[in-house]
Formats: C-alpha cells, structure tokens, sequence
C-alpha cells in the first residue's frame, strides 16, 4: 500500500489551499423589462420567472 | 458497435434507464410540462419527440411500438386522441427545454421541458400576452406577488413614458447646454479680462 514518505509541511499545504478559489458566478440583468433583476445567463429569472418573453417558472 | 446515446447514461444500468426514460415520457404526456434535471430533459427530448411521431401516424401497429413504452393506456389513448393530431402541422420540434435555477439540495442544474402548446409564433406571442394579464389578475388576489404587478404596471406605462422622455430629454439636454454655455461665456470673459489686466 502506497503511503506517504514525508509529513507535508504547513508551507506546502497551505500552499495548495491557497489555489482553492471561488469564481463570482456571471449575472446578467433579466430580459424582462419590468423585471430587470440580475440572473444568470440563459436561465429563466428566477425573480420574474420569464425566459425569452415566456412564463416559464412561477417564482416563489 | 452501436452508436453510443447522445448526452449520459441514466440510472445504473440499462434497464434502470429505460425504466426513467418511460416513466419521464409517461409524465410529461400526462402533465403536459415537468420539472427535472437538465440532463434527463435532454434525454428525454428526442425520445418523447420519437413517441410523438408514432402517434402523429396513428396506426395499430404504431399504437403497438409505444405501447412498448408506456404501459398506461389512459397516456396512450390521450397520444393518439390529443398530442398526435395537435402536432399534425407541426414538422418535429414538439418540445421545449427552458433551463431554470439549480437546485438547492445538491445543485444540479434543473429544466422545464414542456410540450410546445402554440402553433405559431404570432400565436405564441398573443398567448404570452394573455398570460401576463392573467398572471396580472392572479396577483392582485396574493399580496405577496404584488411587487410584480407593480413592475407590469409600471411597464405598460414605460412605453407611454418612454414617448414623453423622449420628448422630455430634449428640453433637458437643451438646457444642459445651456448651462455649459454661459460657463464657457465666463471663461472667455475672464479670459480677456486677464489679457486686458497683461495689456
């Protein structure tokens, strides 16, 4: 069984955890023009629940 | 080798797939439009799409193929008596996949998949109006859906209120530049005020 020759130091561990990081999801504002509420792309609004001029989702 | 599917594999094993996909056509015939995950919908697309046009045919031995498929008869009868002859103008394209908001649980991107109710586009758009004055009348019973009948109202007095900027802007714009031009006036005739203070 493969096991681990060294103890990983603190440096490299935090090393690789500084590489652990988030990416702002895209936004763009709604289509609908009465909603206009930031939404990712391509998916219905979940403000207004319009895609492309249709009802799609009834929003909570 | 067979062609391998078009998009995943579903389920664990290829009877656990044909069991979703059965059951997945089986409800979107029944509702008419289902919630589920993305890839299920594009797996589904084809599949339900194929079922349609058996049943655009209509014959026994159609009747026959997708009751293979789905094993209710009330779903089957309604394919043949409904669905078929509604898409009898309609060459393919019967269904629509709208990407919504993952879910919450576990993120997985999610999708309406729905079968396409208008028969042309102008109709569509029509249908979409109407929709909204319904969804408009819905919303004055629910208080907490109000703000967006708000944001319709607002919207159909936009139009009207887009004419009146239009117009409104002018005069503004005009007396920006007004505003600027004495400024730059001043300038000038602080300008030759210095120049008579040199002379």
């Amino acid at each position: 069984m493969a096991v681990p020759k060294r103890k990983m130091s603190r440096s490299n561990t935090r090393s690789r955890r500084a590489q652990w990081k988030t990416a702002a999801v895209h936004l763009v504002a709604c289509q609908n023009k009465a909603c206009r509420q930031p939404k990712p792309q391509h998916i219905a609004c979940p403000a207004c629940g319009q895609y492309a001029g249709r009802q799609v989702v009834q929003p909570a | 080798m067979p062609t391998p599917t078009k998009g995943p594999r579903l389920g664990g094993s290829p009877a656990h797939e044909r069991l979703m996909l059965a059951n997945l056509a089986t409800a979107l015939f029944t509702h008419g439009r289902i919630t589920t995950t993305e890839a299920k919908a594009k797996r589904l697309r084809p599949y339900a799409e194929r079922l349609i046009s058996k049943a655009k045919i209509g014959d026994l031995h159609n009747r026959r193929e997708i009751m293979k498929v789905i094993r209710d008869k009330d779903v089957v009868h309604k394919l043949f008596a409904e669905i078929g002859p509604f898409f009898v103008d309609r060459p393919g394209g019967y269904t629509r996949i709208t990407k919504t908001l993952a879910r919450k649980g576990d993120n997985a991107p999610m999708a309406v998949i729905e079968l396409v109710q208008q028969k042309t586009v102008t109709a569509e758009a029509e249908a979409a109006r109407k929709t909204k004055f319904a969804k408009d009348e819905k919303k004055a019973e629910t208080p907490a859906v109000a703000e967006d009948t708000k944001a319709e109202d607002t919207k159909a007095e936009d139009t009207d209120a887009a004419v009146v900027d239009q117009d409104a802007e002018a005069p503004e714009s005009a007396t920006k530049n007004a505003s600027q031009d004495p400024a730059e006036g001043a300038d000038e005739a602080a300008k030759v005020e210095d120049k008579k203070d040199e002379s």
